[in-house]
Protein backbone atom coordinates (compact mmCIF):
# COMPACT_ATOMS: atom_id res chain seq x y z
CA UNK A 1 0.00 0.00 0.00
CA UNK A 2 2.90 2.33 0.65
CA UNK A 3 3.58 4.08 -2.61
CA UNK A 4 6.89 4.03 -4.38
CA UNK A 5 6.89 7.79 -4.65
CA UNK A 6 9.67 7.87 -7.25
CA UNK A 7 7.51 6.66 -10.15
CA UNK A 8 4.45 8.74 -9.27
CA UNK A 9 3.45 12.27 -10.12
CA UNK A 10 3.94 14.84 -7.38
CA UNK A 11 1.81 17.83 -6.49
CA UNK A 12 3.60 21.07 -5.52
CA UNK A 13 3.05 20.04 -1.88
CA UNK A 14 4.67 16.62 -2.09
CA UNK A 15 7.65 17.60 0.08
CA UNK A 16 5.30 19.11 2.68
CA UNK A 17 3.38 15.84 2.88
CA UNK A 18 6.55 13.84 3.28
CA UNK A 19 7.91 16.15 5.97
CA UNK A 20 4.58 15.88 7.83
CA UNK A 21 4.94 12.10 7.93
CA UNK A 22 2.04 11.41 5.59
CA UNK A 23 1.21 7.86 4.56
CA UNK A 24 1.58 8.36 0.80
CA UNK A 25 -0.42 6.18 -1.56
CA UNK A 26 -0.75 5.79 -5.31
CA UNK A 27 -3.93 7.62 -6.28
CA UNK A 28 -4.40 7.35 -10.05
CA UNK A 29 -0.69 7.75 -10.62
CA UNK A 30 -0.22 10.53 -8.06
CA UNK A 31 1.63 10.19 -4.74
CA UNK A 32 -1.05 11.51 -2.39
CA UNK A 33 -1.41 11.61 1.40
CA UNK A 34 -3.89 9.04 2.74
CA UNK A 35 -3.48 10.46 6.23
CA UNK A 36 -0.90 12.16 8.44
CA UNK A 37 -1.27 9.79 11.39
CA UNK A 38 -4.97 9.35 12.08
CA UNK A 39 -7.67 9.55 9.44
CA UNK A 40 -10.27 9.62 12.21
CA UNK A 41 -8.77 12.67 13.93
CA UNK A 42 -8.46 14.49 10.61
CA UNK A 43 -12.12 13.79 9.95
CA UNK A 44 -13.13 15.24 13.33
CA UNK A 45 -10.85 18.26 12.82
CA UNK A 46 -12.74 19.15 9.65
CA UNK A 47 -16.18 18.65 11.26
CA UNK A 48 -15.27 20.62 14.39
CA UNK A 49 -12.62 23.14 13.36
CA UNK A 50 -10.79 23.29 10.04
CA UNK A 51 -8.69 21.05 7.81
CA UNK A 52 -6.83 21.49 4.53
CA UNK A 53 -6.64 18.99 1.69
CA UNK A 54 -4.16 19.08 -1.15
CA UNK A 55 -6.33 18.43 -4.21
CA UNK A 56 -3.84 19.68 -6.76
CA UNK A 57 -4.09 16.35 -8.58
CA UNK A 58 -7.56 17.31 -9.83
CA UNK A 59 -7.84 18.50 -13.41
CA UNK A 60 -8.54 22.18 -14.02
CA UNK A 61 -9.57 23.14 -17.55
CA UNK A 62 -10.32 26.69 -18.69
CA UNK A 63 -12.80 26.93 -21.56
CA UNK A 64 -12.67 30.10 -23.64
CA UNK A 65 -13.51 31.24 -27.16
CA UNK A 66 -16.58 32.54 -28.98
CA UNK A 67 -18.33 29.16 -28.78
CA UNK A 68 -17.45 28.34 -25.15
CA UNK A 69 -20.96 29.02 -23.87
CA UNK A 70 -22.74 26.99 -26.56
CA UNK A 71 -20.16 24.22 -26.25
CA UNK A 72 -20.69 23.79 -22.50
CA UNK A 73 -24.46 23.86 -22.87
CA UNK A 74 -24.08 20.82 -25.11
CA UNK A 75 -21.29 19.15 -23.11
CA UNK A 76 -22.88 19.27 -19.65
CA UNK A 77 -26.15 17.79 -18.37
CA UNK A 78 -26.63 20.75 -16.06
CA UNK A 79 -27.10 24.12 -17.74
CA UNK A 80 -24.47 26.84 -17.41
CA UNK A 81 -27.14 29.31 -18.54
CA UNK A 82 -28.16 29.18 -14.88
CA UNK A 83 -24.85 30.80 -13.97
CA UNK A 84 -23.89 34.41 -13.65
CA UNK A 85 -20.25 35.48 -13.58
CA UNK A 86 -18.76 34.25 -10.31
CA UNK A 87 -21.24 31.38 -10.03
CA UNK A 88 -20.53 27.64 -9.72
CA UNK A 89 -22.56 24.67 -10.90
CA UNK A 90 -22.21 20.94 -10.20
CA UNK A 91 -22.81 18.82 -13.29
CA UNK A 92 -22.31 15.48 -14.92
CA UNK A 93 -20.68 15.11 -18.33
CA UNK A 94 -22.50 12.32 -20.16
CA UNK A 95 -21.93 10.15 -23.20
CA UNK A 96 -24.64 9.64 -25.83
CA UNK A 97 -26.11 6.73 -23.83
CA UNK A 98 -26.47 8.90 -20.75
CA UNK A 99 -23.54 7.21 -19.00
CA UNK A 100 -21.55 9.44 -16.69
CA UNK A 101 -18.10 10.22 -18.13
CA UNK A 102 -17.30 12.34 -15.08
CA UNK A 103 -18.79 14.75 -12.58
CA UNK A 104 -17.36 18.24 -12.24
CA UNK A 105 -17.84 21.78 -11.04
CA UNK A 106 -18.19 24.49 -13.69
CA UNK A 107 -17.32 28.07 -12.74
CA UNK A 108 -18.39 31.10 -14.75
CA UNK A 109 -15.28 33.29 -14.89
CA UNK A 110 -17.11 36.12 -16.67
CA UNK A 111 -16.44 37.48 -20.12
CA UNK A 112 -17.59 34.24 -21.72
CA UNK A 113 -14.87 32.16 -20.04
CA UNK A 114 -15.49 29.12 -17.85
CA UNK A 115 -13.44 26.84 -15.62
CA UNK A 116 -14.10 23.12 -15.14
CA UNK A 117 -12.67 21.14 -12.23
CA UNK A 118 -12.82 17.42 -12.90
CA UNK A 119 -11.45 14.26 -11.29
CA UNK A 120 -7.82 13.16 -11.41
CA UNK A 121 -8.60 9.50 -12.13
CA UNK A 122 -10.51 10.38 -15.32
CA UNK A 123 -8.11 12.99 -16.64
CA UNK A 124 -7.16 11.51 -20.02
CA UNK A 125 -10.67 10.28 -20.76
CA UNK A 126 -12.18 13.67 -19.90
CA UNK A 127 -9.67 15.68 -21.91
CA UNK A 128 -10.09 13.40 -24.94
CA UNK A 129 -13.86 13.69 -24.76
CA UNK A 130 -13.79 17.46 -24.32
CA UNK A 131 -11.39 17.88 -27.23
CA UNK A 132 -13.49 15.64 -29.47
CA UNK A 133 -16.65 17.58 -28.69
CA UNK A 134 -14.85 20.88 -29.25
CA UNK A 135 -13.84 19.84 -32.76
CA UNK A 136 -14.96 22.41 -35.31
CA UNK A 137 -16.00 24.95 -32.68
CA UNK A 138 -14.32 28.19 -31.68
CA UNK A 139 -13.33 26.78 -28.29
CA UNK A 140 -9.97 26.78 -26.55
CA UNK A 141 -9.31 24.24 -23.80
CA UNK A 142 -6.40 25.11 -21.54
CA UNK A 143 -5.34 22.66 -18.83
CA UNK A 144 -4.14 24.65 -15.83
CA UNK A 145 -1.36 22.45 -14.51
CA UNK A 146 0.34 25.69 -13.43
CA UNK A 147 -2.18 25.99 -10.57
CA UNK A 148 -2.27 24.16 -7.26
CA UNK A 149 -5.57 23.54 -5.49
CA UNK A 150 -6.21 23.44 -1.76
CA UNK A 151 -9.55 22.73 -0.12
CA UNK A 152 -9.87 24.37 3.30
CA UNK A 153 -12.95 22.97 4.99
CA UNK A 154 -14.67 23.16 8.36
CA UNK A 155 -16.66 25.59 10.50
CA UNK A 156 -13.56 27.78 11.07
CA UNK A 157 -12.13 27.35 7.57
CA UNK A 158 -13.22 30.64 6.05
CA UNK A 159 -12.27 32.75 9.06
CA UNK A 160 -8.80 31.19 9.22
CA UNK A 161 -8.19 31.38 5.47
CA UNK A 162 -9.31 34.96 4.77
CA UNK A 163 -6.35 36.76 6.40
CA UNK A 164 -3.93 34.56 4.42
CA UNK A 165 -5.30 35.46 0.99
CA UNK A 166 -3.74 38.21 -1.13
CA UNK A 167 -5.02 41.59 0.10
CA UNK A 168 -7.08 42.38 -2.97
CA UNK A 169 -8.99 39.06 -2.68
CA UNK A 170 -9.89 39.22 1.00
CA UNK A 171 -12.89 41.51 0.59
CA UNK A 172 -14.43 39.64 -2.34
CA UNK A 173 -13.74 36.26 -0.69
CA UNK A 174 -15.35 37.40 2.58
CA UNK A 175 -18.55 38.32 0.72
CA UNK A 176 -18.85 35.05 -1.22
CA UNK A 177 -22.16 33.22 -0.91
CA UNK A 178 -22.09 29.40 -1.12
CA UNK A 179 -21.21 28.16 -4.61
CA UNK A 180 -19.76 31.52 -5.61
CA UNK A 181 -16.18 32.26 -6.58
CA UNK A 182 -13.85 35.26 -6.83
CA UNK A 183 -10.61 35.62 -8.72
CA UNK A 184 -7.82 38.09 -9.01
CA UNK A 185 -4.49 38.73 -10.67
CA UNK A 186 -2.04 39.53 -7.94
CA UNK A 187 1.70 39.80 -7.76
CA UNK A 188 2.97 36.32 -8.45
CA UNK A 189 0.05 35.21 -10.57
CA UNK A 190 -3.58 34.22 -10.58
CA UNK A 191 -5.60 33.33 -7.48
CA UNK A 192 -9.12 31.92 -7.45
CA UNK A 193 -11.25 31.36 -4.35
CA UNK A 194 -14.53 29.44 -4.39
CA UNK A 195 -16.92 28.73 -1.54
CA UNK A 196 -17.25 25.10 -2.56
CA UNK A 197 -16.07 21.77 -1.22
CA UNK A 198 -16.60 18.05 -0.86
CA UNK A 199 -17.08 17.58 2.87
CA UNK A 200 -20.52 18.93 3.82
CA UNK A 201 -18.84 21.74 5.76
CA UNK A 202 -18.39 25.39 4.93
CA UNK A 203 -15.07 26.40 3.43
CA UNK A 204 -13.06 27.48 0.44
CA UNK A 205 -11.37 25.82 -2.48
CA UNK A 206 -8.36 27.91 -3.43
CA UNK A 207 -6.50 27.75 -6.72
CA UNK A 208 -3.18 29.52 -6.77
CA UNK A 209 0.14 29.49 -8.62
CA UNK A 210 1.84 26.15 -7.94
CA UNK A 211 5.03 27.82 -6.71
CA UNK A 212 3.08 29.76 -4.07
CA UNK A 213 1.33 26.67 -2.71
CA UNK A 214 3.95 25.57 -0.12
CA UNK A 215 4.02 28.94 1.68
CA UNK A 216 0.21 29.16 1.65
CA UNK A 217 0.04 25.61 3.05
CA UNK A 218 2.53 26.55 5.78
CA UNK A 219 0.51 29.66 6.67
CA UNK A 220 -2.70 27.63 6.97
CA UNK A 221 -1.03 25.12 9.30
CA UNK A 222 0.47 27.97 11.30
CA UNK A 223 -3.05 29.37 11.69
CA UNK A 224 -4.23 26.07 13.19
CA UNK A 225 -5.72 24.39 10.14
CA UNK A 226 -5.00 20.65 10.29
CA UNK A 227 -3.61 18.81 7.26
CA UNK A 228 -6.11 16.17 6.16
CA UNK A 229 -5.63 13.30 3.74
CA UNK A 230 -7.67 11.51 1.13
CA UNK A 231 -8.91 9.03 3.73
CA UNK A 232 -10.72 11.71 5.71
CA UNK A 233 -11.87 13.33 2.48
CA UNK A 234 -13.63 10.06 1.58
CA UNK A 235 -15.41 9.59 4.93
CA UNK A 236 -16.41 13.27 5.01
CA UNK A 237 -17.95 13.19 1.55
CA UNK A 238 -19.65 9.88 2.34
CA UNK A 239 -21.27 11.37 5.44
CA UNK A 240 -22.29 14.36 3.31
CA UNK A 241 -23.94 11.95 0.85
CA UNK A 242 -21.77 13.14 -2.03
CA UNK A 243 -21.15 10.73 -4.86
CA UNK A 244 -17.64 9.58 -5.78
CA UNK A 245 -16.95 9.01 -9.45
CA UNK A 246 -15.90 5.45 -10.26
CA UNK A 247 -17.71 4.09 -7.21
CA UNK A 248 -21.19 5.59 -6.98
CA UNK A 249 -21.51 6.31 -10.69
CA UNK A 250 -19.56 5.66 -13.86
CA UNK A 251 -20.12 5.30 -17.57
CA UNK A 252 -22.35 2.23 -17.09
CA UNK A 253 -24.87 4.23 -15.03
CA UNK A 254 -26.88 7.37 -15.66
CA UNK A 255 -27.48 10.30 -13.28
CA UNK A 256 -31.08 9.13 -12.88
CA UNK A 257 -29.92 5.81 -11.42
CA UNK A 258 -27.33 7.28 -9.08
CA UNK A 259 -29.06 10.01 -7.10
CA UNK A 260 -27.92 12.74 -9.49
CA UNK A 261 -31.19 13.42 -11.29
CA UNK A 262 -31.29 16.83 -9.60
CA UNK A 263 -28.21 17.87 -11.58
CA UNK A 264 -29.88 17.32 -14.95
CA UNK A 265 -31.39 20.53 -16.36
CA UNK A 266 -34.39 19.38 -18.42
CA UNK A 267 -35.50 22.90 -19.20
CA UNK A 268 -35.33 24.48 -21.67
CA UNK A 269 -36.57 21.47 -23.62
CA UNK A 270 -34.75 22.56 -26.77
CA UNK A 271 -31.28 22.42 -25.15
CA UNK A 272 -29.79 19.33 -26.76
CA UNK A 273 -27.11 18.27 -24.27
CA UNK A 274 -25.18 15.07 -24.91
CA UNK A 275 -27.10 12.15 -23.39
CA UNK A 276 -30.43 13.96 -23.27
CA UNK A 277 -32.25 11.58 -25.64
CA UNK A 278 -31.05 8.56 -23.68
CA UNK A 279 -32.10 10.07 -20.35
CA UNK A 280 -35.52 11.00 -21.69
CA UNK A 281 -36.01 7.47 -22.98
CA UNK A 282 -34.94 6.05 -19.62
CA UNK A 283 -37.27 8.38 -17.77
CA UNK A 284 -40.19 7.47 -20.05
CA UNK A 285 -39.54 3.74 -19.62
CA UNK A 286 -39.24 4.16 -15.85
CA UNK A 287 -36.00 4.20 -13.89
CA UNK A 288 -35.52 0.82 -12.16
CA UNK A 289 -32.92 1.68 -9.53
CA UNK A 290 -32.04 4.55 -7.27
CA UNK A 291 -29.36 5.63 -4.84
CA UNK A 292 -30.12 5.21 -1.16
CA UNK A 293 -28.28 5.73 2.09
CA UNK A 294 -27.80 2.78 4.45
CA UNK A 295 -27.11 2.85 8.16
CA UNK A 296 -25.90 -0.29 9.86
CA UNK A 297 -27.84 -1.11 13.00
CA UNK A 298 -25.31 -3.45 14.56
CA UNK A 299 -21.55 -3.53 14.63
CA UNK A 300 -19.34 -3.99 11.62
CA UNK A 301 -18.44 -1.98 8.54
CA UNK A 302 -20.19 -1.67 5.18
CA UNK A 303 -17.83 -1.83 2.18
CA UNK A 304 -18.21 -1.20 -1.56
CA UNK A 305 -19.41 -4.24 -3.49
CA UNK A 306 -21.41 -5.82 -0.66
CA UNK A 307 -24.77 -7.25 -1.74
CA UNK A 308 -27.98 -5.60 -0.51
CA UNK A 309 -31.17 -7.64 -0.08
CA UNK A 310 -34.52 -5.84 -0.09
CA UNK A 311 -38.09 -7.14 -0.48
CA UNK A 312 -38.08 -5.34 -3.86
CA UNK A 313 -34.96 -7.14 -5.11
CA UNK A 314 -31.18 -7.02 -4.97
CA UNK A 315 -28.88 -4.03 -4.75
CA UNK A 316 -25.22 -3.25 -4.14
CA UNK A 317 -23.19 -1.03 -1.83
CA UNK A 318 -21.31 1.51 -3.99
CA UNK A 319 -19.54 3.41 -1.18
CA UNK A 320 -19.35 2.34 2.42
CA UNK A 321 -17.36 2.81 5.54
CA UNK A 322 -17.33 3.77 9.17
CA UNK A 323 -18.83 7.17 9.90
CA UNK A 324 -16.69 8.87 12.56
CA UNK A 325 -19.46 11.38 13.30
CA UNK A 326 -22.22 8.79 13.75
CA UNK A 327 -20.00 6.10 15.24
CA UNK A 328 -21.46 3.42 12.99
CA UNK A 329 -21.16 2.15 9.45
CA UNK A 330 -22.94 3.98 6.63
CA UNK A 331 -23.12 3.44 2.90
CA UNK A 332 -24.41 4.67 -0.39
CA UNK A 333 -26.08 1.88 -2.34
CA UNK A 334 -27.81 1.31 -5.66
CA UNK A 335 -31.10 -0.41 -4.85
CA UNK A 336 -34.43 -1.20 -6.54
CA UNK A 337 -36.67 1.86 -6.94
CA UNK A 338 -39.31 0.38 -4.62
CA UNK A 339 -36.95 -0.26 -1.73
CA UNK A 340 -38.59 0.53 1.60
CA UNK A 341 -37.13 1.53 4.93
CA UNK A 342 -35.40 -1.74 5.75
CA UNK A 343 -32.84 -3.89 3.99
CA UNK A 344 -30.09 -6.39 4.72
CA UNK A 345 -26.46 -6.28 3.66
CA UNK A 346 -24.29 -9.36 3.37
CA UNK A 347 -21.25 -8.73 5.56
CA UNK A 348 -18.86 -11.69 5.46
CA UNK A 349 -21.59 -14.29 4.83
CA UNK A 350 -23.90 -12.81 7.44
CA UNK A 351 -27.03 -10.83 6.67
CA UNK A 352 -26.92 -7.65 8.74
CA UNK A 353 -29.99 -5.39 9.06
CA UNK A 354 -29.65 -1.81 7.78
CA UNK A 355 -31.94 1.19 7.81
CA UNK A 356 -32.55 2.82 4.42
CA UNK A 357 -32.38 6.61 4.52
CA UNK A 358 -32.09 9.58 2.24
CA UNK A 359 -28.56 11.02 2.25
CA UNK A 360 -26.91 13.21 3.49
CA UNK A 361 -26.10 11.60 6.83
CA UNK A 362 -24.27 14.63 8.26
CA UNK A 363 -24.25 18.29 7.29
CA UNK A 364 -22.45 21.18 9.03
CA UNK A 365 -21.29 18.92 11.84
CA UNK A 366 -24.79 17.69 12.72
CA UNK A 367 -26.18 14.17 12.24
CA UNK A 368 -29.28 14.27 10.04
CA UNK A 369 -30.34 10.64 10.37
CA UNK B 1 10.26 1.77 12.41
CA UNK B 2 7.54 0.17 14.48
CA UNK B 3 8.01 -1.06 18.01
CA UNK B 4 8.83 -4.78 18.47
CA UNK B 5 9.25 -5.73 22.15
CA UNK B 6 12.04 -8.25 22.73
CA UNK B 7 10.13 -10.39 25.25
CA UNK B 8 7.23 -11.37 22.96
CA UNK B 9 6.74 -13.99 20.26
CA UNK B 10 5.27 -13.24 16.85
CA UNK B 11 3.50 -14.70 13.80
CA UNK B 12 3.96 -13.90 10.13
CA UNK B 13 0.36 -12.66 10.18
CA UNK B 14 1.45 -9.92 12.61
CA UNK B 15 0.02 -11.20 15.89
CA UNK B 16 2.04 -11.12 19.10
CA UNK B 17 1.94 -13.60 21.99
CA UNK B 18 3.02 -13.36 25.63
CA UNK B 19 3.04 -16.72 27.40
CA UNK B 20 2.81 -17.14 31.17
CA UNK B 21 1.87 -20.36 32.97
CA UNK B 22 0.44 -21.91 29.81
CA UNK B 23 -1.79 -18.90 29.10
CA UNK B 24 -1.06 -17.03 25.88
CA UNK B 25 -2.10 -13.38 25.73
CA UNK B 26 -2.54 -12.38 22.07
CA UNK B 27 -2.72 -9.10 20.18
CA UNK B 28 -1.66 -7.52 16.91
CA UNK B 29 1.68 -5.80 16.46
CA UNK B 30 2.47 -2.12 16.23
CA UNK B 31 3.36 -2.67 12.57
CA UNK B 32 -0.05 -4.25 11.94
CA UNK B 33 -2.05 -1.48 13.60
CA UNK B 34 -0.03 1.13 11.72
CA UNK B 35 -0.71 -0.59 8.40
CA UNK B 36 -4.42 -0.91 9.15
CA UNK B 37 -4.96 2.68 10.23
CA UNK B 38 -7.70 3.69 12.67
CA UNK B 39 -9.42 0.55 13.94
CA UNK B 40 -13.18 0.93 14.28
CA UNK B 41 -14.48 -2.55 15.10
CA UNK B 42 -13.21 -5.92 16.25
CA UNK B 43 -14.85 -9.30 16.20
CA UNK B 44 -13.09 -11.63 18.63
CA UNK B 45 -13.54 -15.31 19.51
CA UNK B 46 -15.89 -15.95 22.42
CA UNK B 47 -14.62 -16.98 25.81
CA UNK B 48 -14.92 -20.75 26.09
CA UNK B 49 -14.51 -21.36 22.37
CA UNK B 50 -11.66 -23.35 20.86
CA UNK B 51 -9.16 -21.79 18.46
CA UNK B 52 -6.54 -23.47 16.30
CA UNK B 53 -3.07 -22.14 15.53
CA UNK B 54 -3.03 -20.38 12.16
CA UNK B 55 -6.80 -20.43 11.83
CA UNK B 56 -9.03 -17.41 11.41
CA UNK B 57 -10.61 -16.56 14.76
CA UNK B 58 -11.89 -13.03 14.25
CA UNK B 59 -11.87 -9.86 12.20
CA UNK B 60 -10.35 -6.43 12.67
CA UNK B 61 -11.99 -3.62 10.74
CA UNK B 62 -10.19 -0.35 10.18
CA UNK B 63 -11.25 2.74 8.27
CA UNK B 64 -9.36 1.18 5.38
CA UNK B 65 -10.29 -2.50 5.26
CA UNK B 66 -11.38 -5.66 7.05
CA UNK B 67 -8.55 -8.00 8.04
CA UNK B 68 -8.75 -11.55 9.30
CA UNK B 69 -7.35 -12.26 12.72
CA UNK B 70 -5.43 -15.52 13.12
CA UNK B 71 -4.98 -17.45 16.35
CA UNK B 72 -1.24 -17.70 17.06
CA UNK B 73 -1.68 -20.87 19.19
CA UNK B 74 -4.29 -23.59 19.78
CA UNK B 75 -6.44 -23.95 22.85
CA UNK B 76 -9.43 -22.62 24.72
CA UNK B 77 -10.16 -18.90 24.85
CA UNK B 78 -10.30 -18.04 28.55
CA UNK B 79 -10.62 -14.26 28.40
CA UNK B 80 -11.48 -11.58 25.84
CA UNK B 81 -10.64 -7.88 26.09
CA UNK B 82 -14.13 -6.42 26.62
CA UNK B 83 -12.85 -2.84 26.55
CA UNK B 84 -12.34 -3.13 22.80
CA UNK B 85 -16.09 -3.31 22.17
CA UNK B 86 -16.48 0.38 22.94
CA UNK B 87 -12.89 1.48 22.41
CA UNK B 88 -11.31 -0.42 19.51
CA UNK B 89 -8.87 2.50 19.14
CA UNK B 90 -6.99 1.04 22.14
CA UNK B 91 -5.38 -1.30 19.62
CA UNK B 92 -3.92 1.71 17.77
CA UNK B 93 -2.90 3.53 20.93
CA UNK B 94 -1.39 0.65 22.89
CA UNK B 95 -1.13 -2.51 20.78
CA UNK B 96 1.05 -4.38 23.32
CA UNK B 97 -0.81 -3.15 26.41
CA UNK B 98 -4.44 -2.07 26.75
CA UNK B 99 -5.05 -3.14 23.14
CA UNK B 100 -4.52 -6.88 23.83
CA UNK B 101 -7.19 -9.06 22.20
CA UNK B 102 -7.72 -12.39 23.98
CA UNK B 103 -6.11 -15.06 26.17
CA UNK B 104 -5.79 -18.72 25.25
CA UNK B 105 -5.15 -21.70 27.54
CA UNK B 106 -2.66 -23.50 25.33
CA UNK B 107 -3.40 -27.12 24.42
CA UNK B 108 0.04 -27.75 22.89
CA UNK B 109 2.96 -25.87 24.49
CA UNK B 110 5.30 -27.04 21.69
CA UNK B 111 3.51 -24.68 19.28
CA UNK B 112 5.70 -21.86 20.57
CA UNK B 113 8.53 -23.41 18.52
CA UNK B 114 6.75 -22.27 15.35
CA UNK B 115 6.53 -18.64 16.49
CA UNK B 116 9.09 -15.97 15.63
CA UNK B 117 11.24 -14.19 18.17
CA UNK B 118 11.57 -10.40 18.00
CA UNK B 119 14.70 -10.44 15.81
CA UNK B 120 13.18 -12.78 13.23
CA UNK B 121 9.90 -10.88 13.21
CA UNK B 122 11.73 -7.61 12.67
CA UNK B 123 13.56 -9.16 9.74
CA UNK B 124 10.24 -10.42 8.37
CA UNK B 125 8.68 -6.94 8.63
CA UNK B 126 11.64 -5.33 6.89
CA UNK B 127 11.41 -7.83 4.03
CA UNK B 128 7.66 -7.36 3.70
CA UNK B 129 7.55 -3.59 3.78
Amino acid sequence: MTADASTLKHTPLFERHREAGARLVDFSGWAMPLHYGSQMEEHHQVRRHAGVFDVSHMTVVDVTGADAYAYLRRLLANDIARLEPGGALYSCMLDERGGVIDDLIAYDLGGGAFRLVTNAATREKDLDWMATQADGRAVALVVRDDLAMLAVQGPQARALTLPLLPHSLRGPARELAPFRAAQGQVAGGEWFVARTGYTGEDGFEVLLPAERAPEFWDALLEAGVAPAGLGARDTLRLEAGMALYGQDMDQSTTPLETGLGWTVAWKPAERDFIGRAALEAQRAAGVKVKQAGLIMEGRGVLRPGMAVHTPAGEGVVTSGGFSPTLGRAIALARVPMDTGERAEVVVRDRREPVRVVRPPFVRHGKPLV
Amino acid sequence: MSEIPKDLLYTETHEWVAIEDGIATCGITDFAQDQLGDIVYVELPEAGSAVGAGEVCGVIESVKAASDLYAPVSGEVVEVNQDLTDAPELINKDPYGDGWLFRVKMSDPSETDALLDAARYEQFVVEES
